[in-house]
């Protein structure tokens, strides 16, 4: 735990003596995560028969597991800053960065945020039975923006994801998609506004690399426009490309926060370690 | 650390402090009362864009696309007065049964559909929730508007078989606006509830068609609720009355037929119906706003 802490406060010391005009974004005191689970796998095979004995002997708390996803994260995000979450499977960054878009209640501790953060995970689909455009317009009325400003943008939307690229997609329907194409069309919608906080959960993974390269250049743009990015990949060279600081998660603890270069090649070490 | 904190005056800050200086919020905090309302007010575009796209997606892989609006209310009248007017012959007792019938049903099947849709409000919207900040009460306000989209073409329907049926059209057919809308408030509270209440209990879902397919036999969509102060004591008959759906029903046969057997006097009808509205939107309201932050989790 010792050694832990001590290469933590190295790193940030680096990065934080830029100064003191920095405004902060996003401010993560000792955070810790519990969430419930239902229908997890105790007390034998999901059959009915199981069910009904877990429901007669053991009641409720049965089908209930708690999982303590982290446990006590305490940072700060600055205005302009592309932060990289990286850590191995199941450490917690998912959570974390659900927890910053006040999805997630903290069991302990708070996270404050300048206005509202938005959340882009793979998982966010929007309604697959309907076209490209109106899941446009229907993301961007979402996002609180006017008709007349939807009809503005949609077309540039479009553009972007490149899914006309193929043929009209954009008016078939969303599941006729392939599954890159569909996270190209969410990531295009919520990058189409202008985010206090942007949390990127995976969503640059599904594109192929000329998506790739124009998404990274959005998400520069979007911290040119005094946002704060978050980008959970375990693509190492997007992290790379895109942030300059990094943390590392590892069981719901931070194993490390720096500048992406440190973090990563600590990082690196310890994934080929084990 | 300490060279940080001489070039950084915020450095010696708590992160609570820190927060508090910059003006940050707590993530995920629930809004006032007002201020939701005022959010919810300014997605309203959002919210009929999305009662419109589930309207069109419902329909979307049928051949017959849209016209299963129509045909859907249709086929179901027909299925009933071929049981209940044919073979039972139950119509003996009620002039003009089939708009009767067909009335009941179409407003039935509104409440219905909206409380089976609004207890999925949110657990079948999560990707939704969880990638987009909105109000969540948009969601169950904007199944209502759907469900209402598709008793406006019932209606239509209705209105054709109840002139074939045999009856005249009045200015008493006017009625029908107030009804309908004080029976969509009433739906939008019920299904804003509903919602909350499915998002927690996930068991809910399955337990709904049961809890509906009661609530329509004491409804009196089928037959008169007449028939049951014959077999119940007078208390519960008296329960009956108060019904909100039964009173909805029966504003609409009011409405639409001549002469209608209804079994409560049109004053007292009208007020149960605005009653019902007003508590069941308010309270479903405030108990839906009330759970606001707890809808990403799942």
């Amino acid at each position: 735990m010792a050694e832990q802490t001590v290469t933590q406060t190295d790193l940030s010391a680096t990065t934080t003596g830029a100064g003191g005009s920095r405004i902060p974004t996003v401010v993560v005191d000792d955070v810790h995560i519990v969430y419930r689970v239902h229908g997890a796998g105790a007390g034998g095979n999901g059959s009915p028969v199981a069910a009904l004995k877990r429901i007669v002997t053991g009641g409720k708390t049965g089908a209930i597991t708690e999982v303590h996803a982290v446990k006590g994260v305490t940072f700060t995000a600055y205005r302009g800053e592309a932060i990289g979450l990286i850590g191995s499977n199941g450490s917690g960054k998912s959570t974390l960065l659900r927890a910053i878009a006040g999805l997630l209640p903290a069991s302990r501790g708070a996270v404050y945020t300048q206005g509202q953060p938005s959340l882009l995970g793979v998982n966010a689909a929007l309604l697959n039975d309907l076209s490209g455009e109106r899941n446009v317009a229907l993301g961007c009325l979402a996002m609180g923006m006017t008709p007349a400003q939807v009809k503005q943008v949609t077309p540039d939307i479009i553009t972007f994801s490149g899914i006309n690229e193929r043929g009209d997609f954009s008016s078939l329907p969303m599941r006729t998609y392939s599954s890159g194409m569909g996270a190209r069309l969410r990531f295009s919608i919520a990058a189409a506004k202008k985010h206090d906080v942007l949390l990127i959960d995976e969503a640059l993974a599904t594109g192929d690399v000329r998506f790739r390269r124009r998404s990274e250049q959005r998400v520069r743009e979007l911290r040119a426009e005094a946002g704060t990015v978050f980008l959970v990949s375990h693509g190492i060279g997007t992290i790379r490309d895109t942030c300059e600081r990094s943390i590392w998660l590892e069981s719901g603890l931070i194993r490390a926060d720096g500048p992406t270069d440190e973090v990563v090649a600590e990082y690196e070490k310890f994934m080929n370690r084990t | 650390m300490a060279t940080t904190a001489v070039a950084n005056p915020d450095a010696e800050l708590t992160q609570a402090e820190l927060a508090a200086r910059y003006g940050l919020s707590v993530a995920g905090e629930r809004p006032g009362l007002v201020t939701y309302i005022k959010q919810l007010w300014s997605y309203r575009h959002f919210i009929s864009a999305y009662a419109n796209a589930k309207l069109a997606a419902s329909f979307s892989t049928a051949r017959l696309g849209r016209v299963w609006q129509v045909l859907t209310p249709l086929t179901n009248a027909a299925v009933y007065y071929l049981i209940f007017g044919v073979v039972l012959n139950t119509s003996g007792e009620i002039d003009n049964f089939i708009a009767y019938l067909c009335t009941g049903l179409f407003v039935f099947t509104f409440t219905q559909s909206v409380v089976s849709g609004g207890v999925q409000a949110i657990t079948g919207n999560l990707g939704l929730i969880r990638a987009l900040h909105f109000p969540r009460a948009a969601l169950p306000i904007a199944i209502t508007l759907t469900q209402f989209q598709q008793l406006l073409a019932s209606i239509v329907v209705l209105a054709g078989i109840v002139l074939v049926d045999g009856e005249p059209l009045t200015l008493e057919w006017l009625l029908l606006v107030p009804a309908m809308l004080l029976q969509s408030v009433f739906n939008a509270g019920v299904a804003m509830a509903m919602a909350r209440l499915g998002s927690k209990v996930t068991d809910l879902k399955q337990v709904v068609p049961f809890v509906m397919r009661t609530w329509m036999y004491g409804s009196g969509v089928l037959y008169s609720v007449a028939n049951f102060e014959k077999h119940l004591p007078g208390t519960v008959a008296w329960l009956v009355q108060l019904n909100p759906l039964l009173v909805y029903i029966e504003l609409m046969r009011h409405a639409l037929m001549e002469t209608a057997p209804v079994t409560a006097s049109q004053t007292q009808s009208w007020l149960l119906g605005i009653g019902w509205a007003l508590v069941a939107g308010v309270l479903g309201f405030i108990y839906f706003w009330r759970g606001e932050k707890e809808y990403g989790r799942g």
